[in-house]
């Protein structure tokens, strides 16, 4: 394993970064639009030309500027960073299509200022995949929950107001109030930042200690959505619906995930946390946000609600995995993030696509609306089934890695928990899908005529469902890399 | 209690100079009327003149100013001498002190010009109720 | 010409000072450029002494050609060589920037105030620049009767009494400072800063000695408006016209915190100051009550100045309990503070007169809309309010790395607790002014395009200072790594660790 040194990570950040003035002053929507597409574009191939050499094993370091030992500005791109990335900026190319049928289906205001601060989301995004320590990650993890208010509070009215202040309190509160004294104290003890292959906590202090740091990661990281720091999540969907969909079912809340994986195993490590059993607790932690956050979304009417619950549930299943410190546990988790990602924003398209043709946010508002909007409620099952684990869709893959994990770890318990969430996730999609076709005429709440949503929202969600299906078959890269991660974590 | 006596009255001139510097900041701190605040600024920095000034003091000692003798090149004898350096440090704090009561009179006169009162409660009140009708 | 720096970095804006006045007279228009050429100048030459510090360690200067310690020395080492830069680079940039709105609030006392202006520079330079504690209180008093008149002209009624205010308690501070260094002069017989920390050490059991420490100590803290002395900093701040706050707000606390650390670290060594003195924890309590008080008080303001007064109160505190806590990377987060406050204080202050200039106030209410109004006015602010709130790679966010790693490893928890607090309170602060800028004054608008309010920004004479004052506080981030490791570290004596 080599490791070249090449600006490539640092370009792929400051692409979205730079487009930014030439937005702004774009005269003509479409010409605006225009670079968007030319920045997501240059952005996914600026990633996807560094896969070949992570493919083969090597990683790709660049350091920017150097503040004190171990501290640095350092980008360092390896198999999971590698994921991640691959992932956030593919959607991106996907939601921009999709953002300007939505916004301009709903003729929304400022949309200067939303494609502006979707870019600094981006590169926030890539700047966490790519860090190579935990002072860079946390950088970039500050710039995505101030890049993210403007977009969460859009519509600029009262209810905007006051979800940006939840969203504002339990993410930089928990930012500032845990992880940055959590990150100094690491530092202090251990005199480097940097993340390991074993982790740089190892040996430097006692139990108590770092279970109380363990503790301040994993709640200061609170994009994660475990609970009970989980509340920014259901009141951020006030947000246009391309920004839940790319941010919050993609996007930022796979930062805060990612962030807590990269805690497990670069900062803390494998051996470290089953040495002090602290594995077996964040599984249970993971999975009460499981089981609660599905029986939550059980009772809700609104359908992006319903969808912000799912997603709480399913970030769990990522932390669960990782948590198990079993090989294939781990890989489940990790290929989760790709498999949930194109599962949930198909979810989030749909969701999205629906207001726009129909004006309509609530279930049960929605009987009968297959027969209206069939290549959307087609993509809704697809993505439904993805996110239930079942085949033929790859959410299927992880689960069955997932599963497999927790028999390796000998934890039957979760094996248990994991089997009773998929029921709950059956129940509560497959009523909609089932309402939306088979529901008697009568009681359709439309009429029969096909009215689907604008083009730029249909394709890209058929794009993502088509994905979905795609993985199942072919899991590539992702699954590979998520296993090469493993393997450079545990050393099988 | 001899020993007491004893300190208090060998360096009685230290006792005068705090309790100046106690009255000037009393008056500074309890006094309503701007003037008598500014007195007391006064009396404070006085104090810690005369406080300088009395550390250079000798037993026998005159002030510090040589005769002009022309042609007469004798060393002189230090100790007959007091010590000129505070004097000399004193008078910068002289002149600091009297700029600052000048800037200090000059703002009272504006005050007084605006509110009409030198007294610190009354103006305070006449801020509050003009605040309180905006 | 080279070897004259350290005196013509005072000569220069003290000569200008008379030039503008008779200028005053004169030709009103001239006083502005005189007195940036002066600032220029004087500039130049704190960044060509600290360019000679980083190649010999320490410049000294003679005035007049006499040898300490009877005569006045100029001593310049890394600690205020780099405070040299801070001051007159700040003293600079905020005269550009202020150029349009002393021409609106002065009109025919723009002469008068561009004096004081130089003045007031001449004594901060002094502060910093010299190496005898006796001269260090004539600038100071300089520095302090200057300032009493920039802060108390202009049009706002209450000035003048927030100003008296502020001259007692200023006076007061000065005539501490001074009895202190009569204890001195008493035990030591020098006025000199090195040969004064010479004789010392063999006096450090003596009572008379830790009473001249504590004494100074409460003049400097009742100079720089540390807890409990702050009474005055706010309204004195606040009601001042917005070029005397924009000056006189980033630079006055951060100097006396400066000659805080030279009477900790030179003048009693670091010795004395954390073994024999005992009195860091006490100190760094009061520090935790500054940040505390400042941050509760910032909350309950309506007008955007004053806040920003309360948080100084605030960022004094990170300083002094900084320096306090007894380790070096405490002292370097408190020395980095200095820059690094020095700065943001800058950039907020140059927005509130931006703002004023425009919108012809700056509580809350004139606030709203002013996103769209000023977009970039408000740009600026949002750097400077990350760099509050300590969000890297701003500067602010790596002082407070370094006061906290020093607090972790003092031990004085409630001091890391009250850095935090004063950050999650610092986020509540500025998005609450954010919020009110972004959300419009009148009607809403549920996703129609509407009609926004045209752009009225601030003239480029008062923005362009301001994005190089921004964007310096990301570079000085970025740059901390250099300008701890080349200047900071090297500022630190040996004795503490």
């Amino acid at each position: 394993m080599e490791t070249i040194t090449s600006i490539r990570p640092l370009l792929a950040v400051l692409v979205s970064l730079s487009v930014t003035p030439i937005l702004v002053s774009s005269r003509a929507p479409n010409v605006r639009e225009a670079w968007t597409f030319v920045a997501a574009t240059v952005k996914f191939l600026i990633v996807l030309s560094m896969l070949p050499a992570i493919l083969h094993g090597n990683e790709i370091v660049y350091t920017l500027v150097e503040f004190l030992p171990g501290a640095a500005i350092k980008f360092r791109v390896d198999a999971l960073g590698m994921l991640f990335a691959l992932v956030s900026s593919s959607l991106w190319i996907i939601t921009s299509a999709y953002s300007i049928g939505y916004m301009r289906g709903l003729k929304e205001h400022s949309q200067t200022r939303y494609f502006c601060f979707f870019a600094f989301c981006l590169s926030a995004t890539v700047g966490v995949a790519f860090s190579g320590n935990l002072l860079t990650l946390y950088l970039f993890y500050e710039m995505l929950s101030l890049a993210t208010y403007p977009l969460v509070t859009h519509h600029q009215d009262e209810q905007a107001r006051r979800s940006g202040h939840k969203y504002l309190l339990y993410i930089v509160g928990t930012s500032i109030g845990f992880v940055l004294p959590a990150m100094l104290i690491s530092y202090n003890l251990a005199g480097t930042l940097e993340f390991s292959k074993h982790g740089f906590l190892a040996g430097t202090a006692s139990k108590p200690l770092l279970g109380l740091l363990l503790f301040m990661f994993i709640f200061g990281f609170a994009k994660a959505a475990i609970m009970p720091l989980h509340g920014w999540l259901p009141a951020a969907m006030v947000a246009p619906t391309p920004v839940s969909a790319l941010l919050h079912a993609v996007a930022v809340v796979k930062v805060g995930v990612f962030s807590i994986v990269r805690i497990l195993t670069g900062v803390f490590g494998v051996q470290l946390l089953s040495s002090l059993d602290f594995g077996t607790v964040i599984c249970y932690v993971a999975a009460f946000t499981i089981i609660v956050g599905s029986l939550i979304a059980l009772s809700q009417d609104n359908l992006k609600r319903l969808l912000a619950f799912s997603t709480i549930a399913q970030l769990s299943y990522i932390v669960l995995g990782v948590a198990l410190l079993s090989p294939k546990g781990m890989t489940g988790g990790i290929v989760h993030i790709a498999m949930h990602a194109f599962g949930k924003i198909t979810l989030f398209f749909c969701a999205g696509a629906i207001f726009v043709a129909t004006g309509k946010k609530n279930i049960s508002e929605m009987l009968g609306i297959g027969r209206r909007m069939p290549v959307t409620m087609a993509a809704f099952f697809i993505g439904a089934l993805s996110i239930t684990g079942v085949p033929p869709c790859g959410g299927f893959i992880s689960k069955w890695y997932l599963v497999l994990g927790t028999l390796q770890a000998h934890q039957v318990v979760f094996l248990v928990v994991l089997l009773v969430s998929s029921l709950l996730n059956a129940c509560y999609f497959m009523p909609i899908v089932y309402k939306a076709f088979f529901c008697p005429p009568k009681e359709a709440m439309f009429q029969n005529t096909v009215q689907e949503a604008p083009l730029f929202c249909v394709v890209p969600l058929a794009i993502t469902a088509l994905i979905s299906i795609i993985l199942f078959f072919y899991p590539q890269p992702f699954l590979r890399l998520a296993i090469m991660m493993v393997q450079s974590i545990t050393g099988t | 209690m001899e020993d007491i006596v004893q300190t208090v009255v060998a360096k009685y001139n230290y006792w005068i100079y705090i309790t100046l510097m106690m009255m000037g900041l009393y008056a500074m701190i309890a006094k309503n009327n701007l003037i008598k605040k500014i007195v007391g600024m006064n009396i404070f920095q006085t104090a810690i003149i005369l406080f300088y000034v009395s550390i250079g003091v000798k037993k026998g000692a005159t002030i510090p100013i040589i005769k002009a003798l022309h042609g007469h090149h004798e060393a002189i004898n230090p100790a007959e001498y007091m010590n000129p350096l505070p004097h000399v440090l004193m008078l910068t704090a002289i002149v600091v002190g009297v700029a600052t009561l000048g800037v200090a009179l000059a703002f009272a006169i504006r005050v007084y010009n605006r509110y009409n009162t030198l007294e610190e409660d009354e103006i305070l009140s006449q801020i509050r109720t003009k605040t309180e009708e905006i | 010409m080279s070897t004259q720096y350290p005196a013509l970095l005072v000569t220069i804006p003290l000569l200008s000072g008379f030039v503008i006045s008779a200028a005053g007279w004169l030709n009103r228009r001239l006083c502005f450029y005189i007195a940036v050429i002066a600032l220029a100048g004087s500039a130049f030459s704190c960044f060509g002494v600290l360019l000679q510090v980083l190649q010999e360690g320490h410049v000294t200067y003679h005035l007049g050609g006499w040898d300490p310690p009877w005569g006045i020395e100029y001593y310049v080492d890394y600690l205020n060589g780099l405070v040299l830069v801070v001051v007159s680079t700040v003293a600079l940039v905020n005269l550009i920037a202020t150029k349009r709105s002393v021409e609106e609030e002065f009109q025919e006392k723009i002469g008068p105030f561009y004096t004081l202006y130089a003045f007031m520079v001449t004594g901060l330079l002094g502060i910093v620049v010299t190496g005898d504690a006796f001269n260090l209180y004539v600038l100071l008093e300089i520095t302090a009767l200057s300032g009493y008149g920039l802060l108390g002209m202009g049009k706002n009624d209450r000035a003048t009494l927030s100003t008296l205010n502020y001259l007692y308690m200023g006076t007061i501070g000065a005539c501490f400072y001074l009895l202190g260094i009569g204890y001195l002069y008493i035990v030591t017989g020098s006025l000199n800063m090195r040969d004064i920390a010479q004789i010392l050490p063999s006096l450090y059991g003596s009572k008379a000695v830790l009473a001249a420490f504590i004494i100074c100590l409460v003049g400097v803290w009742a100079k720089m408006a540390f807890f409990p002395f702050h009474g005055w900093l706010p309204n004195a701040y606040t009601h001042a016209s917005s070029a005397a706050s924009s000056l006189i707000a980033p630079l006055v606390t951060k100097v006396m915190i400066y000659v805080m650390i030279r009477l900790m670290l030179t003048i009693f060594t670091p010795a004395f100051t954390f073994s024999v003195a005992q009195l860091s924890k006490p100190v760094v309590w009061l520090a935790v009550a500054a940040i505390v008080m400042g941050g509760i008080f910032a909350l309950a303001q309506r007008d955007l100045k004053k806040m920003l007064t309360y948080i100084i109160v605030a960022e004094v505190g990170y300083m002094v309990g900084g320096a306090w806590l007894g380790n070096r990377a405490g002292m370097t987060g408190a020395i980095l503070h200095i820059l690094n406050d020095a700065l943001m204080t800058l950039c907020v202050f140059l927005v509130a007169g931006n703002i004023v200039y425009k919108v012809k106030g700056c509580a809350f209410d004139d606030l709203k809309g002013l996103m769209r109004k000023m977009p970039f006015t408000m740009g600026a602010f949002v750097v400077g309010a990350l760099s509050i709130i300590g969000v890297p790679p701003t500067c602010g966010f790596f002082s407070k790395w370094y006061l906290i790693s020093g607090a972790i490893q003092a031990g004085q928890y409630a001091f890391v607790v009250a850095l935090l607090f004063s950050s999650l309170v610092n986020v509540v602060l500025f998005f609450r002014v954010i919020e009110i800028g972004y959300y419009e004054p009148a009607g809403s608008h549920h996703g129609h395009e509407h009609h926004p309010e045209p752009m009225d920004e601030a003239p480029l004479t008062m923005l362009v200072p301001l994005f190089i004052v921004a964007a310096g506080l990301i570079l000085v981030g970025l740059y901390t790594g250099d300008i701890v490791n080349r200047i900071i570290e090297l500022a630190i004596p040996n004795g503490i660790v």
